[in-house]
């Protein structure tokens, strides 16, 4: 009785193409649930100085861009609804917002970052040398996953602002939109991911 | 029965996702900020995994997805927890 449905054209296979992007993100997910791992276990480790790392963290730009993230998750959730009901214009409009808060994330991580370097900590700085053991497990597995997960930031961005050409192009449309779908699942990966990143480095203190 | 990939996600529902998503945020930082010890693990991680359940729910509409997708989600979230619980057990018996 599904199969109808499913296979409407030919040469196309949409569930295969959804499945394979779910693998994909099965991979992503390991990937960082492995640093979810180290973190886990060297905080138990070094709960004190965890503890106290944490504290120079601003919760403030943390929560800012958590709904930041949550806003464009749920944006581009829209632009894949506005797409399925043929509405080009609105699709395109919401993907350029999901863009556009991707941006302002990575100008806040700028900011954030910049003010972590302008105190003498990043990766290999001398005072960095000089941190406690625990401090300094701290302050590396931070500058990697949140480095890791800006990067996922960046690669989201260059896979929907492709999306956004080929819809104008027509090439993805109300028909034909497993591209956008995939693109849709990557992101809120993206936004998954930090729904615990935010927790963990900035708030269990 | 098993819906298929043509089922839609209204706008509404996708707009009391985030709003509850927004909520739970709220409430998360609240309630780390009291010191309430091993709880404030407990709770912020009670929390995200419940905004995480809500977004691979229904902003990546596995809800709406066969049940071959639900089982293999299912069990790689199972796997993570399997490796972080003999992870533990591990570092505690060492």
């Amino acid at each position: 009785m599904e199969n109808e449905l499913i296979h409407k054209e030919e040469t196309r296979d949409d569930t295969a193409a959804k499945l394979g992007m779910w693998i994909f993100i099965f991979t992503e997910l390991l990937l960082f649930g492995g640093l979810f791992i180290v973190y886990s276990v060297f905080r138990t480790q070094y709960s004190r100085e965890f503890h106290q790392a944490a504290l120079e963290l601003n919760v403030t730009i943390g929560a800012f861009n958590t709904i930041v993230l949550l806003i464009s998750s749920m944006t581009i959730a829209m632009a894949l609804t506005a797409l399925q009901k043929n509405n080009k214009k609105l699709s395109l409009r919401l993907i350029g917002i999901t863009i556009l808060m991707a941006f302002v994330f990575l100008v806040n991580k700028y900011f954030e970052w910049g003010a972590k370097f302008h105190h003498g900590i990043y990766p290999g700085s001398e005072l960095m040398m000089k941190f406690e053991h625990g401090h300094l497990l701290y302050f590396s597995l931070y500058f990697f996953m949140t480095g890791l997960h800006a990067l996922h930031i960046i690669a989201g961005m260059v896979l929907l602002s492709v999306i956004f050409f080929r819809i104008k192009k027509g090439i993805i449309h109300s028909e034909k939109y497993v591209f956008l779908e995939n693109g849709a699942l990557y992101w809120h990966l993206v936004d998954l991911i930090w729904i615990f990143l935010f927790p963990l480095l900035y708030l269990i203190t | 029965m098993s819906e298929n990939a043509t089922h839609i996600t209204e706008y509404k529902t996708l707009g009391i996702v985030l709003v509850t998503l927004l909520f739970f945020t709220l409430i998360t930082i609240v309630v780390t900020s009291f010191d309430l010890a091993v709880w404030n693990v407990v709770l912020a991680l009670v929390i995200a995994g419940t905004k995480g359940f809500l977004v691979v729910t229904y902003f990546m509409h596995i809800k709406y997805e066969s049940l071959l997708l639900k089982i293999l989600v299912g069990m790689v979230f199972f796997l993570f927890a399997l490796i972080l619980v003999i992870t533990f057990i591990d570092y505690a018996y060492r």
